[in-house]
């Protein structure tokens, strides 16, 4: 699967995170994130955003993460629904569990 | 005047000495102007705020105090602490009751050596976050309202010069947090926490924007305590003082927790015709009023008095009959600082009356029960509502050890998460109210009991309140939000946070 345009997806809310999602040059999947949060859960927003964005099927991509301290539940859905977009796929499985 | 042998030798057998006109200097002599004429000559305003620091006899390494009243609205510390710098003080110790946001300016003063060391209750913005890098050679030292009128009162802090802002004072002193005497500039209401630096600080300078005729009573500050009054064009931005009513939380997570909180009261054994009161200005805490008044109609159930920060929620259970009295150490908006003025029976009270732990009488010690807000709760109960998630100073020690101690039953309320941050927890960055003077915790998404309290667990399940371990709560928030890494605290210690007698809490350590 391919980036064919930029894309984002969540807002500036607390308890949100605003993904924004684009074809890097580098092959791999890069991470910039600002996080209210940063010193406690960095690590592992990090970690979980990587993990969805592969678990999306996406090799390279770079995302810039804005994070008002939201959950993981809230970071994969927004994760994916970037990359939905910045893809153009519109082969939703609703029944998968994310 | 008449006087025989017989008088004189009356007074050589009583061992007294007769009157002499005009023999006593220290007696003041008869003055025949007018009231209006002595308001006008013999009053203690001085023209300005240097005068008023010079004939104070202030000198570097002093201490001096100001009042919180005023919130984030003041101008009074940075206007002093600014006149003081031009004049070249060095090395001043700073005791305000508490410091807020607009006291940023403060970290100049530090920066050039005008001030060296600060004690509060409180800390906020900007000043708070260079504090916690490590702005300042000598920790901070924080004590709660009952903590700082001990050490006040037992000279661990001896304050040389008080400055103390007034929305009104008379020529001769007597000033208050309002005016019965046409419209103040800005109002705060109760002044508990200056009265006790008006007592026992050396020189007592009160500043104003609102000078009314002799006497303004009543009053909140006696004239026997006042040496000095200075004209100020705004002693702060009326705005900021004071908002109208401080509003109900719409937040449904506490509605929810203020709900469980007014059901917890209610079956906790203290809600009886008679009992006593005081609920914190926080969303949740506050909206607990609401739920109860509903329960104390039903019921028919009167509180004999609610105590500590007012607000309109309060005064409005004042005025309902609800409650038949209000102590006020502080009012929190403009309902409750208007009852202050209106209705006798809301008293200001001093923060010495309020929570001083050496008092036997003190209100806090009268309270059945509290509730409290809290940033964070431990698993042993400890709270913390100094240190933000992040390790940075961000609030207030305020009266939450002295109410905790000081009620028959403390009830701590809380969201479970804020955000991606666990408030149940192991360990909370900065103990300070320590678990043992905690009863209940209360969350979005459980009761816990603290087990030193296996009564009040057992009333709260015969009323089918459900009542989880605490340990149960923390690991539900864990699960939730993942473990969170440990801050990157420095070497340096930037904060001491003492209990109400002066003994050491917890350290406060440097965010790098």
């Amino acid at each position: 699967m391919k980036i064919t345009t930029p894309a984002s997806a969540g807002t500036m809310e607390s308890g949100d995170i605003m993904i924004e999602i684009e074809s890097g040059e580098q092959q791999s999947v890069e991470v910039v994130l600002k996080s209210s949060v940063a010193n406690e859960f960095g690590k592992q927003i990090i970690a979980t955003i990587r993990g969805a964005v592969e678990e999306f099927g996406l090799e390279y991509a770079v995302i810039n993460a804005v994070d008002k301290g939201a959950l993981d539940c809230t970071i994969r859905a927004r994760v994916f629904a970037a990359c939905q977009r910045a893809t153009g796929s519109d082969a939703f499985d609703w029944g998968k569990r994310a | 005047m008449t006087r025989d042998q017989a008088f004189y030798s009356a007074l050589t057998a009583l061992d007294r000495q007769a009157y002499v006109p005009g023999e006593n200097k220290r007696l003041y002599d008869k003055d025949p102007s007018s009231l209006k004429n002595r308001m006008e000559r013999e009053n203690k305003i001085v023209e300005s705020l240097e005068k008023a620091v010079e004939l104070s006899g202030l000198k570097d390494g002093m201490t001096i105090s100001f009042h919180h009243h005023f919130r984030d609205g003041d101008h009074i510390v940075n206007m002093v602490v600014d006149t003081l710098a031009r004049m070249g003080f060095r090395d001043l110790r700073l005791a305000p009751s508490s410091l807020s946001d607009v006291h940023a300016p403060l970290i100049q003063h530090i920066k050039n050596g005008v001030i060296s060391h600060i004690e509060t209750s409180g800390c906020r913005g900007a000043l708070a976050k260079a504090i916690s890098q490590g702005l300042m050679d000598d920790p901070m030292v924080f004590r709660s309202h009952g903590g700082r009128a001990a050490a006040i009162e037992e000279d661990e802090i001896h304050i040389d010069v008080a400055f103390l802002g007034a929305s009104s004072c008379d020529p001769f002193g007597n000033a208050n947090g309002y005016s019965r005497e046409g419209e103040e500039k800005s109002m705060c209401g109760s002044m508990g926490y200056a009265r006790v630096d008006a007592q026992y600080a050396d020189t007592v300078i009160v500043l104003t924007d609102n000078i009314v005729g002799y006497p303004n009573v009543p009053f909140g500050i006696s004239q026997r305590l006042v040496d000095y009054i200075v004209c100020v064009d705004d002693v702060g931005d009326a705005s900021k003082i004071m908002t109208g009513a401080t509003r109900f939380s719409t937040n449904p997570h506490d509605l929810m927790i203020a709900e469980a909180t007014s059901n917890v009261i209610v079956h906790s054994g203290y809600f009886y015709d008679g009992f006593s009161l005081q609920t914190g200005s926080g969303g949740a805490s506050l909206s607990v009023t609401r739920f109860l008044r509903e329960a104390m109609i039903e019921k028919n159930i009167h509180a004999s008095f609610a105590l500590g920060g007012i607000t309109g929620a309060m005064v409005k259970l004042l005025e309902e009959g609800l409650v038949r009295r209000l102590l006020d150490v502080q009012s929190f908006d403009l309902d409750a600082a208007q009852s202050l003025k209106n209705n006798r029976f809301h008293q200001q009270i001093d923060a010495n009356y309020y929570a001083n732990p050496y008092r036997r009488g003190a209100a806090v010690n009268q309270l059945d029960v509290v509730v409290l807000s809290a940033l964070e709760v431990d698993t042993s109960f400890n709270v913390n509502v100094l240190t933000g998630s992040d390790g940075i100073i961000r609030g207030a020690v305020g009266g939450h050890p002295d109410t905790a101690a000081g009620a028959a039953l403390s009830i701590v309320v809380c969201p479970l998460m804020r955000g991606r941050m666990p408030s149940v927890r192991d360990h909370v960055n900065t103990i300070v109210t320590p678990g043992d003077t905690v009863d209940v915790l209360v969350t979005d998404q459980g009761i816990a009991v603290n087990p030193r309290r296996p009564e009040v667990a057992e009333r709260l399940e015969k009323a089918h309140l459900k009542v989880t371990p605490i340990e149960e709560l923390a690991r539900r928030a864990e699960r939730i939000t993942g473990k969170p890494d440990p801050l990157p605290f420095g070497d340096k210690i930037v904060g001491i946070c003492t209990y109400r007698d002066g003994s050491v809490l917890d350290l406060i350590r440097n965010i790098t």
